[in-house]
């Protein structure tokens, strides 16, 4: 981990601690925790699409298996929150390796359309099978851990955001691990990777996994913080949207995710005083910031800083 | 029997959408190896533009057919020089695929903006009652649909193949560097794609709308569709668009037929998802051809 | 003395101000969301309308005892994670009284432990009977909008009359048509009804044709759609070209004039069950619903050059019962809902006549709708 990097857990960590005994209001900290939530998907996002080189059209969907998967076990079998988060991950890296074993084997556009095909499936399970179908099911538990129940908005933006901390830790490490280098060079040139003796496609299903688990825990805080699931937030235009923060958040730095989900969390509430206008004004946002950000905020702000620093 | 025929017929009317959509997915992907997601936005372009030519500002058919597909011409050419040409030389496809989202974000915008979020329809081509054949019902519209659609690939067939421009830009979709050398403006070529996909959409807009109502917000769903045409048949493929359509149509159909109709959309993804994973080319593809592709 | 007497005038002045109902006083706050834009959009757009038209008139008639009535009206997107958000900004920011809306039941749902937490009255414009039920832990939630149950069983009644015994049902796959659904299969049996055939369909479906030749062919005397949006128009297009020679059904969700207008001469014969605010022309002048529904439609329709829909009454009476609890109960979160649940009694409102209870949060039943079928491309009340 870089010295920079260090830096920014800290005054991430930093503006953490102190965002809510600052700011009262929690209606931004119900932002603060949906923003938290996108965060952990596109931290995984980016992870698979711009170290890994795969493009994924079917976040949502193991955002919904972790969802669903925490609500049903707590809810129907009783069984404690943090034991159905767990077995949540299980259930939704099972199906990332069922998914990926096929489907890494294809490149680009193919790979988007068996994601989103994937995505879909999982969309029309949601509606068929799970409690409720398409009305959705409530009353799902809170979270709780050693007997300490999670329930006002403090509580769960320390939560979400403790989580993402901690797993930007952990992503930072892999990324400078070996696997992370390995990574890297598979993004620039598979064959040369895979002359260097490095098995591709282990590690390909291995990121994939790990993009899984980051989306089906973000999904799993959702189920125990909103105690609501319906299939409608788990469709592809989630899935869109994960896409969306990643790119924005610039997909070569694995910050980009945090900043890009802010991005994506906030924008609409910024939007919301400007009425009929703000579909309107969201496309064509989101229109300009590919256009003229091509790389994405993080990179972008870091090439500049650089330069700026260089003169 | 009658069944069997009812159901094919349904699933042609649906598939002669998606394959109409399949085909505009081809034709800038092959100019341009990109994914136009807002493919689906132009289809209802043209059903709510010809809406509001033929019964809002009351002009003979003929007339908004031809306004309408100048419209979608004009938002297809402008699309292409405002959002797509300033990246395709840097090249980043993946960038260029979130463009087409964010475009197709914005174009429905405009739509909900000028048409509210009502369902519009106007009269079928012709008036007349539904013809029976053995026991099976078929509307005249439903007719024109499949018509309009096998027309639209007879003479994109000839374009491509007898005309100069058409071959002109089937060079490019083959090799961008040799047709750039042999003296073929790539640019305007890619940006000929984007407005004849954009005609493509409209002219099956204009076609279904009698049928299917059109609302602003119906695009997302058909280019998902068109999409899995494309891919189904072969990505690139003229033919193979216009087959992964018409097999999409009728697999939904018989599904919602023979099994249930809950299970209509999982069964035609999951034979999707077969058809990716064991045949990536489409049905029809060589699997050679796709080694070659850059993306 | 003279020093004293000016001080006296001025304190006089100000309490004469104070008291004054012409005098500006602070404004009540109401919060309101809407699907306003998304798939549920056809519900918010209508809603977002009519609570606009009515805070106008309100204010223009003095307030609500001289206090200026303030609406403020937030968009869901058809998004339940955005329905969360406007509630808590709604709560924290504004500091509303109370809450009504959303739109649908999937949102509702996902406001309600938060409204709850925060002792807020929220009167739901969705159908779902899980918004009201169990009504113990529903103690701060109302909704308007009448039971997808009571219309069913409005249908399954003139089935039992006209000698209907097998039906197949279509549905869309929404919490609308799966709300619908469930009722259909549920209450078929206590009416004697077989559903013989269970078909569905997505919401940007373009052809129903598959799933109504099912039907026919299973035997069935007639057939239910139950969804709202073109879904509908499209069901009864393939319905007539087909010929099926059984009659249509639709759900409360059909009594839109653009319905019949879209569908155009294959809506003849289209049987629904259908609240009064759709045929209020047709209804007798002394029935208690005409006067209100006269004005509210007319209105409408002058100010916004389009129907209402049963939709855009549902927000009409959500923002009438809150009014009315304002105006006898005050500025009170705790008053305005006890005077909700106890003195909601025989109330007219567009969706029908209320009669709210503290088993009852919603306070209508079958008798909310009338049977009415298409004719000469305009609604007839079914004896």
């Amino acid at each position: 981990m870089g010295k920079g990097n260090i830096l920014s857990l800290l005054i991430l960590t930093l503006v953490i601690i102190i965002f809510p005994i600052v700011i009262k209001d929690t209606y931004l900290h119900t932002i603060g925790i949906f923003a938290g939530i996108n965060a952990l998907v596109a931290i995984g996002l980016t992870i698979l699409m711009g170290y890994a080189g795969q493009i994924s059209l079917g976040q949502a969907a193991f955002y919904g298996i972790g969802a669903y998967i925490s609500a049903i076990l707590s809810l129907h079998f009783g069984l404690p929150v943090i034991l159905s988060i767990f077995l949540a991950l299980l259930v939704s890296s099972t199906a990332a390796i069922i998914l990926a074993i096929p489907a890494l084997r294809l490149k680009g556009h193919y790979l988007a359309v068996a994601t989103l095909g994937f995505g879909e499936i999982i969309h029309i399970i949601l509606h068929e099978w799970g409690p409720g179908g398409p009305s959705g099911f409530g009353d799902i538990p809170k979270m709780n851990l050693f007997g300490y129940t999670f329930t006002s908005t403090n509580d769960y933006f320390y939560l979400v955001w403790m989580c993402v901390v901690v797993i930007m830790i952990f992503s930072l490490n892999l990324i400078n691990s070996m696997t992370g280098k390995a990574l890297q060079a598979m993004h620039g040139s598979e064959i040369a990777t895979q002359t260097a003796g490095i098995n591709l496609t282990k590690l390909k299903i291995k990121v994939f996994i790990l993009s899984s688990i980051y989306a089906s825990l973000a999904g799993a805080m959702y189920a125990h913080y909103v105690t609501f699931l319906s299939p409608s937030s788990f469709s592809l235009f989630h899935s869109v949207l994960f896409l969306m923060m990643v790119v924005i958040g610039g997909i070569s730095n694995i910050w980009g995710g945090i900043v890009g989900a802010l991005i994506i969390t906030i924008l609409p509430e910024v939007l919301r005083g400007f009425k009929e206008f703000d579909i309107l004004l969201y496309g064509l946002i989101l229109t300009l910031f590919l256009l003229f950000m091509r790389k994405g905020l993080v990179p972008m702000t870091i090439d500049t800083y650089k330069r700026w620093i260089h003169r | 029997m009658s069944l069997l025929l009812q159901f094919l017929f349904s699933g042609l009317t649906t598939g002669s959408v998606y394959a109409l959509v399949g085909i505009g997915f081809n034709i800038v992907y092959n100019s341009t190896s990109i994914l136009n997601l807002a493919q689906g936005e132009f289809v209802v372009i043209g059903g709510l533009m010809m809406w509001f030519f033929l019964e809002g500002m009351n002009l003979p058919f003929a007339t908004s057919v031809a306004l309408t597909l100048t419209v979608a011409a004009t938002v297809a050419l402008l699309m292409e020089r405002l959002t797509i040409k300033p990246l395709l030389k840097k090249g980043d496809l993946l960038l260029m695929i979130m463009v087409t989202i964010a475009v197709s974000i914005l174009i429905r915008g405009l739509l909900m903006f000028k048409f509210g979020k009502d369902p519009y329809t106007y009269p079928p081509f012709t008036e007349g009652e539904p013809l029976v054949i053995y026991g099976a019902v078929i509307t005249q519209q439903t007719l024109w649909v499949i018509g309009i659609t096998a027309l639209s690939i007879v003479i994109l067939y000839l374009f491509f193949n007898k005309t100069m421009l058409g071959r002109a830009m089937k060079a490019c979709s083959l090799d961008i560097k040799a047709a750039r050398l042999m003296g073929i403006n790539v640019s305007n070529m890619v940006m000929l794609s984007f407005i004849i996909s954009g005609l493509i959409g409209a002219i099956g807009g204009i076609a279904i709308t009698p049928i299917s109502l059109m609302e602003y917000d119906k695009g997302a769903m058909l280019s998902v569709k068109g999409f899995c045409a494309a891919i189904m048949g072969g990505l690139g493929r003229g033919r193979g668009a216009v087959v992964g359509g018409f097999t999409l149509g009728i697999l939904e159909s018989f599904t919602a037929g023979y099994i249930h109709s809950g299970f209509k959309d999982a069964v035609a993804l999951l034979i999707m998802l077969f058809i990716l994973f064991f045949r990536p080319a489409g049905i029809f593809g060589k699997t050679e051809t796709l080694r070659l592709r850059k993306f | 003395m003279k020093f004293f007497g000016k001080l006296l005038l001025i304190i006089l002045a100000f309490i004469i101000l104070w008291t004054s109902p012409s005098y500006c006083k602070e404004p009540y706050k109401i919060g309101a969301i809407f699907s306003v834009t998304g798939a549920a959009s056809f519900l918010g757009e209508p809603e977002k309308n009519t609570v606009l038209m009515l805070v106008e008139q309100i204010n223009k008639a003095g307030g609500i005892n001289g206090h200026p009535l303030e609406v403020i009206i937030e968009d869901s997107k058809s998004d339940e994670t955005q329905a969360v958000l406007a509630a808590k900004k709604l709560i924290e920011k504004d500091k509303v009284l109370a809450i009504i809306g959303p739109s649908t039941t999937g949102e509702s749902m996902a406001v309600i432990p938060i409204t709850t937490s925060a002792q807020t009255p929220l009167i739901s414009v969705a159908a779902g009977a899980s918004i009201t039920q169990p009504v113990k832990e529903r103690y701060w939630v109302f909704k308007t909008a009448q039971y997808d149950t009571s219309a069913v069983e409005a249908i399954y009644t003139y089935m039992k009359k006209t000698g209907i015994k097998k039906v197949g049902i279509i549905t869309i796959t929404t919490s609308f048509g799966d709300a619908g659904r469930k009722a259909l299969l549920e209450l078929a049996p206590k009416f004697g009804i077989s559903v013989v055939a269970d078909e569905r369909y997505g919401p940007k479906d373009t052809d129903m044709t598959t799933q109504l030749v099912k039907i026919k062919s299973a035997g069935a005397q007639a057939v239910i759609n139950w969804s709202v949006g073109p879904g509908q128009v499209i069901v009864t297009k393939n319905w007539h070209a087909l010929k099926m020679g059984i009659p249509l059904f639709q759900s409360h969700g059909w009594g839109s004039k653009k319905n019949i207008e879209l569908a155009g001469k294959a809506a003849e014969g289209v049987i629904a069950p259908l609240g009064r605010l759709v045929i209020w022309d047709k209804l007798p002048d002394k029935h208690p619903q005409k006067a209100l529904l006269k004005k509210y439609v007319t209105d409408y329709e002058a100010r916004y050059k389009s129907e209402p829909g049963t939709f855009g009454g549902h927000a009409y009476d959500a923002l009438m019962i809150v009014v009315d609890a304002l105006k006898n109960a005050g500025p009170d979160k705790k008053k305005i809902r006890d005077y909700i649940e106890n003195k909601i009694k025989n109330w007219p409102g567009t969706g029908g006549i209320f009669n709210m209870s503290p088993n009852d949060h919603c306070g209508l039943d079958m008798t909310a709708f009338e049977m009415v079928i298409v004719k000469n491309g305009d609604w007839e009340i079914l004896k």
